[in-house]
């Protein structure tokens, strides 16, 4: 069975190297301030006592206020798993730090939120629309997407 | 005298016979040799995801079945596991092993259609192919007693599955439990010493296993480089802590490990499917909850191990009756990721191979 670290026990191992980063922490996640989450996840990546060699998916929800995006990671070597969260502000343009320099499996997934969602990820290689063509006006699973237009 | 060589750019679908759907490739060639891929997605985009934010839990299963429509089943089951999760509640005993069961035969029917393909693909022409689809046939004609359809199942619900098993379906599953072990050796006799087959695959497209980690694949891509991660073992869902079988795991992860392990994947999802069927109690199928579920305000994340690999939903409840947000992990598009990596230097003819041997579907990829 994968064991699900608790936020404490993230939080445990982050507060030391990241005093600073952490803006949340529930029962089973931890909520990473925008700028730091590509240190966060290369310490989580790095760290032999975390191993976070897998990243399992990458989400982004819209929040209104705000977009967060949600990483699931995974450790294959120690079978636990880890949520880590964090949000970009503006509605405008949304920066968040790429972390496809820490799995590639990010890649795709950063260029989808980026284009259904509108949340750019800056370091990315390749930071195109990916289903939608460009010249596509806004990003449809934003809340604010008018389903049908006047 | 030396020949002056440019390289050019060559389209590789939206239509063609090798594709898997509308999948397009821009490669940069020098000759017959690939030096730069790019992958173009969306030709199949629905908004599958968007979608499921205007519609009930129960009308989302039926948006599933469409991602991948070759494993609907367990497109089903990892929506309803989320949903169960999210609520907090389980489905009853028969529903658990009902679905297992399920599951595992799309299983079996989507490595035979990856199979068939990829060996078409290879220039063995419809025979091998035609085999396959004689075999899918008979897991079609199970699917069809237990759901009423074919392709589209929408056979599973959250906390249970849609209707009770007929009594003309156990005889027929025991049937073709019985009869499938020899179909699969004839596979193997016709195919795993094939010469074409063997020059064609061994050491082709090789994935090493660090990479195949970074780059998130899954399913019987990662396993075939030698990583014996698989989410039935790595974290049960359903009734696998229950049950036995072996993880048929590859040695360098060519395409011939790809072969492999997918074919053996069929023999151990028949295991599955006996132990099952000896275990499956009597009792309800479907836990007793309103038509219209309103899960409580937060998120879950659900997966199971698909044909394809991992397949999970991401599921943000506002607490009405549709979600804030549904989010697919959907293994076809994310096995994409190393592309490139696997393709270049490599040849045009392999390249077709290649790509074959992941076995992805549009319908998930594009979603």
């Amino acid at each position: 069975m994968t064991r699900q670290l608790a936020g404490q026990e993230i939080a445990a191992a982050l507060k030391g190297v990241f005093p600073e980063a952490l803006t949340d922490v529930g029962a089973s996640d931890v909520t990473v301030r925008g700028e730091d989450i590509l240190d966060v996840c290369r310490h989580m990546h790095d760290a032999p006592a975390l191993a976070f060699d897998y990243l399992v998916s990458l989400n982004a929800v819209d929040w209104i206020d705000s977009f967060e995006v949600v990483y699931q990671l995974v450790s294959i070597q120690y079978n636990h798993k880890a949520v880590l969260r964090t949000r970009a502000y503006g509605r405008e343009a949304p920066v968040l730090p790429s972390v496809s320099s820490v799995w590639r499996g990010a890649n795709l997934q950063e260029r989808e939120v980026y284009d259904l969602m509108g949340v750019r990820f800056e370091g990315h290689p390749n930071m195109r629309r990916i289903f939608l063509w460009e010249g596509f006006e806004g990003h449809p699973l934003r809340k604010d997407f008018l389903l049908q237009r006047p | 005298m030396t020949l002056k060589t440019e390289p050019i750019i060559v389209n590789i679908g939206p239509q063609h016979p090798s594709t898997h759907g509308v999948f397009r490739l821009r490669i940069l060639f020098d000759g017959e040799v690939i030096h730069d891929v790019e992958p173009v997605f969306g030709y199949l985009h629905r908004g599958s995801e968007k979608l499921a934010e205007e519609r009930t839990y129960t009308q989302i299963v039926t948006l599933t079945d469409r991602l991948d429509y070759l494993a609907a089943m367990s497109n089903n089951l990892s929506y309803c596991l989320s949903v169960e999760k999210l609520m907090g509640i389980e489905a009853p005993e028969r529903a658990k092993y009902i679905r297992t069961i399920m599951a595992e035969l799309m299983r079996i029917s989507s490595h035979l259609m990856g199979l068939g393909f990829f060996l078409q693909d290879l220039g063995a022409f419809a025979t091998p192919l035609m085999y396959m689809f004689r075999e899918r046939e008979k897991i079609m004609d199970l699917f069809e007693m237990a759901s009423g359809a074919r392709i589209t199942y929408t056979y599973m619900r959250p906390g249970g599955v849609n209707d009770d098993l007929p009594p003309e379906f156990m005889p027929a599953l025991r049937k073709f439990a019985d009869e499938m072990p020899g179909y699969i050796d004839e596979y193997e006799r016709l195919l795993r010493e094939n010469e074409i087959l063997i020059t064609r695959t061994k050491g082709v497209g090789v994935l090493p296993r660090d990479l195949a980690i970074n780059g998130s694949l899954s399913g019987p891509a990662l396993r075939a480089s030698g990583v014996p991660w698989d989410l039935r073992k790595a974290d049960p869902y359903e009734v696998y802590s229950r049950v036995q079988f072996d993880l048929p795991v590859g040695q360098i992860g060519d395409n011939y490990d790809r072969f492999l392990v997918r074919l053996e994947e069929m023999r151990q999802s028949l295991r599955i499917v006996r132990q099952c069927m000896q275990q499956m109690p009597a009792g309800p199928f479907r836990a007793d909850l309103p038509m219209l579920l309103r899960p409580p305000k937060g998120d879950a994340y659900a997966h199971v191990e698909g044909p394809k690999g991992e397949l999970g939903f991401y599921l943000v409840s506002d607490g009405s009756i549709s979600p804030y947000r549904c989010a697919i992990r959907a293994p076809s598009f994310i096995n994409l990721s190393l592309l490139k990596e696997m393709l270049v230097g490599w040849k045009i003819a392999d390249m077709i191979t290649i790509v074959g041997s992941l076995d992805f579907n549009m319908g998930e990829v594009d979603r």
